[in-house]
């Protein structure tokens, strides 16, 4: 892996270029620029974070559906075993393991949504 | 094909009292409707007005939207239901150059719903907003649904639309899985169906800081269906702005909003039916997002923005997992 520099320092640089020249575009590309900042920022945080993530997430599943499998092949699973209905949101451990796994996806796409909490 | 709208709205202007138009600029850009802003001039002060037309011909057979002539209809429907309205001025005509459209009044406000739920200027008038729009759905929900043509859906018809179009996107979300599976299992008792808005939410209204909703605008998702559905959408947390902790767009409480619906003449609606539509509101919006993203991924679209709405979809599957959790 080349590392003078690492990819997360290129995306950070190419983000500070586009926020460097946004005052110089017209209303839509301007805005169009500050979405692409936030695209670049995701990537920058799924190469620090994705690969921790998705081995939790890979070990997570595996205790859920007790078989071992890449994550690929997990999610796949699960969506099928709750599509036939032998998974609902009293199977215990259930909502545990698809909380831990959307907190870190969520830390990856947007860190700074407030999701809704308790009535 | 290109239409010159400046021009078009110039020739018209006899026919809405005028005698020609001056600043017309395009405030809007979605993918399908354009928006502009015109004054209409000749006719003592210059007179501010908003054009509103389909850019990409409406297909009646694939397309939620209702027509331009049915939002028309219900706009001053909607009037006359004492709900506050952009009046309507004109419902355009083919001759007329725009295409389909219609023009309604200027109303002055803020439209931007992080404003409405954090600038200091919407400070004093922020704590009536939930009840206000309470009042507001009462009054939208008298509308007689034969006012326009309009589709009907309820809670049953909205899941299977959705998850027709989830399964045909290829995507694999255990959440929505399971989001759609609990709220099969949980549909609401039935109820009398009503007119709805269909978009009622922060962003799609006209705040003025001294008296709170001066118009409710973009009335293109309007049908006939349940009634705690408008009030559901409205709390769903991705209008909320940051301010999840205000559940009624991010400005007000359900209470207020339930006591304000009842004051207005609307029909007793329990909090969990509520709870119910905005979890459904929560799966709705995350699979438009997973398909803005498939009109991306297909090569429809080439925006940088609808890749990225594809990384809202994690926003939904929080919300709904907390909702899950808390038990709906």
């Amino acid at each position: 892996m080349i590392e003078h520099p690492r990819a997360d320092e290129l995306i950070e640089a190419v983000a500070g270029w586009v926020e460097s020249i946004r005052p110089q575009l017209n209303p839509r590309d301007a805005f169009l620029s500050r979405v692409a900042v936030n695209a670049l920022n995701a990537v920058k945080r799924e190469l620090i974070q994705g690969p921790a993530a998705e081995a939790a997430a890979r070990s997570r599943l595996s205790a859920l559906l007790g078989m071992e499998a890449d994550l690929g092949t997990l999610n796949a699973e699960l969506c099928e075993r709750l599509r036939r209905g032998e998974m609902n949101v009293a199977t215990p451990g259930l909502l545990t393991a698809l909380k831990a796994g959307i907190e870190d996806q969520i830390a990856i796409d947007q860190p700074t949504y407030v999701s809704v909490g308790r009535r | 094909m290109e239409v010159d709208i400046p021009s078009a709205l110039a020739a018209l202007a006899p026919k809405l009292g005028g005698t020609g138009v001056e600043k017309a600029q395009r405030l809007t850009g979605g993918a399908s409707m354009e928006t502009w802003a015109f004054n209409l001039i000749g006719a003592g002060e210059p007179r501010p007005l908003i054009l509103r037309r389909r850019a990409v011909p409406l297909d009646p057979e694939t397309s939620r939207s209702a027509s331009m002539a049915a939002e028309a209809a219900l706009i001053e429907a909607a009037g006359h239901a004492g709900a506050p309205v952009a009046p309507l001025v004109r419902l355009c005509e083919p001759e007329d150059g725009v295409g389909e459209g219609h023009i309604t009044g200027f109303v002055a406000g803020e439209t931007l719903g992080r404003k409405i739920v954090a600038d200091p200027r919407f400070d004093g008038v922020r704590p009536h907003l939930a009840r206000q729009c309470g009042q507001i759905l009462a009054r939208i929900h008298t509308i007689p649904t034969g006012a326009a043509t309009l589709t009907t859906a309820d809670a049953q018809g909205e899941l299977d639309r959705y998850e027709a179009i989830y399964r045909a996107s290829g995507a694999e979300r255990p959440i929505l899985e399971l989001a759609l599976q609990h709220l099969r299992r949980n549909l609401p008792p039935p109820m009398p169906n009503v007119a709805l808005h269909g978009d009622f939410r922060n962003g799609n209204m006209m705040f003025d800081p001294d008296h709170g909703v001066a118009a409710v605008l973009d009335w293109e998702l309007a049908h006939v269906g349940d009634p705690a559905e408008d009030l559901g959408w409205l709390c769903v947390n991705s209008w909320r702005f940051g301010r999840s902790d205000r559940p009624v767009g991010g400005f007000g409480d359900y209470q207020d909003l339930l006591e304000g619906y009842i004051e207005a003449g609307g029909a007793e609606i329990p909090l969990s039916r509520v709870l119910f539509w905005q979890a459904l509101g929560s799966l709705k919006w995350g699979i438009m997002c997973l398909m803005m993203y498939s009109s991306y991924a297909t090569g429809a679209t080439n925006s940088v923005e609808r890749p990225m709405i594809g990384r809202r979809v994690s926003e939904t599957e929080i919300d709904l997992v907390n909702l899950l959790e808390a038990g709906l």
